[in-house]
């Protein structure tokens, strides 16, 4: 078995294959993912597979605007089908502030081109079928957002990868990493690697595997937990969002409604068991934005981690301490929607030394030192 | 033709095809195929799954990775989940109220795992 090679990518979710396939689109054709379980088996196979956006900061939005431009022709590029769906999101504004605070983002999405905008309640329910639209003042709708299968399209890129030469080896765990001279030595529980360039896409274990460099990559992973109720025939096709009532929902291409929310009680972890108190919260919550629809049974409860970073930007590029060593982790909760545009840009980065976009404030060093952060604020 | 999951209408094809992309486990191919993903919640195909696998892979049964497994045990309506929290939320105020020291009246809701 091969285990020299140009780049090591960490990580089997949708931000390493995505990375090797754009390295290896770029032309570096000498490249390897190492996964420690299988592919997606971390928060990208936990995901809700929403893409959006709708944005409070102009980074973000513009990461996503490019990253949805992708990924309307990824099934043709990649030669593989994602469930790839663009029924729009609906966020809803509960109080007076949520209504200042979307116009401020809806007049600064709409500078940047996207095609956005505000709705009544009214409008919201129409778009929402059995919405108690009482409960909203405002929502905000852009069509062209949607959702897509997690799996599927990590499995789309993996394929392609491969086809473009990568390789992926599955089942096998970093235990440890070195640099001598420009060579990085990569320990495995199946045996030693080596690299010239490094990738640390390892999502919620980031922290972890800057640590083995002695890098500070500050990532800290949090459960959140989300469900799926029976199929039912289609209520509607977006992806609706409150963050006032703290929830996502949208139904999946079967008919069974998904759901999640975060809960800012949740301790730092990496415990993914489901609770019974996330199942009544959810069902409460739902319930009162969707009354009618209290006799939908669940099915499906489960977990996964968001990779929080203290301002809810990824972490993203090369780092001072150590040369070729490079990140794209800390999606807090937003990873796969971005990872299209995300790759492509560090890719660019890797083989140019450029970017077609400015990455440069996602870079880790914000971290460092005493600073305060411009979160984002659109983060359920 | 053969299906494996009745639930989702997934063939035997499927998941061979599933298997050939590269999937090695139950929670792989229910994730590509939906093979485990309906209302039964995999109850009834986890076995047949399983023995594919162990058949295309040469893998004797034992030795794949097991799925893991989603509560509830049996589809629940939201309405019944908020009542019966309630109720177990009611219950426990009651037992702390009567609790001779209130400084140890039990919390009324309860983080916990699933039975
Ligand atoms: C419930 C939930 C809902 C979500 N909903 C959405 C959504 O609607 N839209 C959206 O865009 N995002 C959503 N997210 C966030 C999204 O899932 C993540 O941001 C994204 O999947 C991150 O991808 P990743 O590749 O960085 O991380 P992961 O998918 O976690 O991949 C990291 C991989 O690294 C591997 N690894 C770690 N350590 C090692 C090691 N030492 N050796 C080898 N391998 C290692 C892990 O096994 C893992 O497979 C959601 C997340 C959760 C939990
Ligand atoms: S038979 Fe497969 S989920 Fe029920």
């Amino acid at each position: 078995m091969k285990t020299r090679f140009d780049a090591i990518i960490i990580g089997g979710g949708i931000l390493g294959v995505s990375t090797a396939y754009e390295l290896a689109k770029a032309g570096l054709k000498d490249v390897c993912v190492i996964e420690r379980h299988y592919l997606a088996s971390g928060s990208t196979g936990r995901c809700g597979g929403g893409f959006r956006q709708q944005w409070s900061t102009e980074a973000n939005t513009r990461l996503a605007m490019a990253s949805v431009k992708r990924l309307e022709g990824i099934e043709e590029e990649l030669g593989y089908q994602t469930e790839f769906f663009q029924g729009g999101y609906l966020i809803l504004a509960h109080s007076d502030e949520d209504v200042e605070q979307f116009n401020k983002n809806v007049a600064m999405q709409q500078r940047l081109g996207l095609g956005v905008k505000t709705v009544t309640p009214d409008e919201a329910r129409e778009i929402v079928p059995f919405l108690d639209q009482t409960k909203i003042k405002m929502a905000t709708w852009c069509p062209t957002d949607g959702h897509i299968s997690p799996f599927l399209l990590t499995q789309a890129y993996a394929n392609a990868a491969r086809r473009l030469g990568v390789e992926i080896h599955l089942w096998t765990t970093v235990t440890g990493l070195m640099k001598k001279s420009n060579t990085f030595f990569v320990m495995t529980d199946k045996g030693p690697y080596e690299c010239q360039k490094l990738f640390n896409c390892a999502g919620s274990f980031a922290r972890s595997i800057g640590e083995m460099l002695n890098v500070e990559i500050p990532v800290d992973p949090y459960r959140h937990e989300i469900l799926v109720t029976e199929p039912v025939e289609r209520l509607w096709n977006p992806m609706v969002i409150s963050f006032g009532v703290g929830l996502y929902s949208r139904q999946e291409k079967n008919g069974g409604v998904v759901m999640g929310m975060g809960d800012p009680n949740e301790p730092v972890g990496t415990y993914v068991g489901s609770s019974m108190h996330f199942m009544y919260e959810m069902s409460r919550r739902f319930t009162t934005l969707f009354p009618k629809l209290s006799g939908l049974r669940i099915v499906r409860q489960w977990a996964g981690l968001y990779e929080m970073t203290a301002d809810a930007q990824p972490i993203l590029g090369p780092v001072d301490e150590v040369e070729n060593f490079y990140q794209a982790n800390g999606f807090s909760g937003h990873g796969l929607m971005l990872a299209p545009a995300v790759s492509q840009l560090l890719a660019e980065l890797v083989t140019t030394g450029k970017t077609s976009m400015p990455i440069d404030d996602l870079h880790v060093r914000r971290f460092r030192g005493a600073r305060t952060f411009h979160r984002e604020k659109s983060v359920v | 033709m053969k299906i494996v999951c009745r639930c989702q209408d997934v063939t035997e094809e499927e998941v061979v095809a599933a298997i050939r992309q590269g999937a090695t486990t139950i929670d792989e191919i229910k994730r590509l195929v939906r093979a485990g993903m309906g209302p039964c919640q995999g109850r009834t195909c986890r076995r047949l799954v399983s023995q594919i696998i162990s058949r295309e892979l040469k893998k004797p049964m034992a030795e794949i990775y097991p799925p893991t497994f989603r509560p509830p045990n049996r589809p629940v309506p939201f309405a019944l989940v908020m009542a019966e929290y309630e109720r177990q939320a009611a219950e426990d105020r009651k037992k702390a109220e009567k609790s001779a020291r209130p400084d140890k009246a039990a919390k009324p809701a309860k983080e916990g795992k699933h039975p």
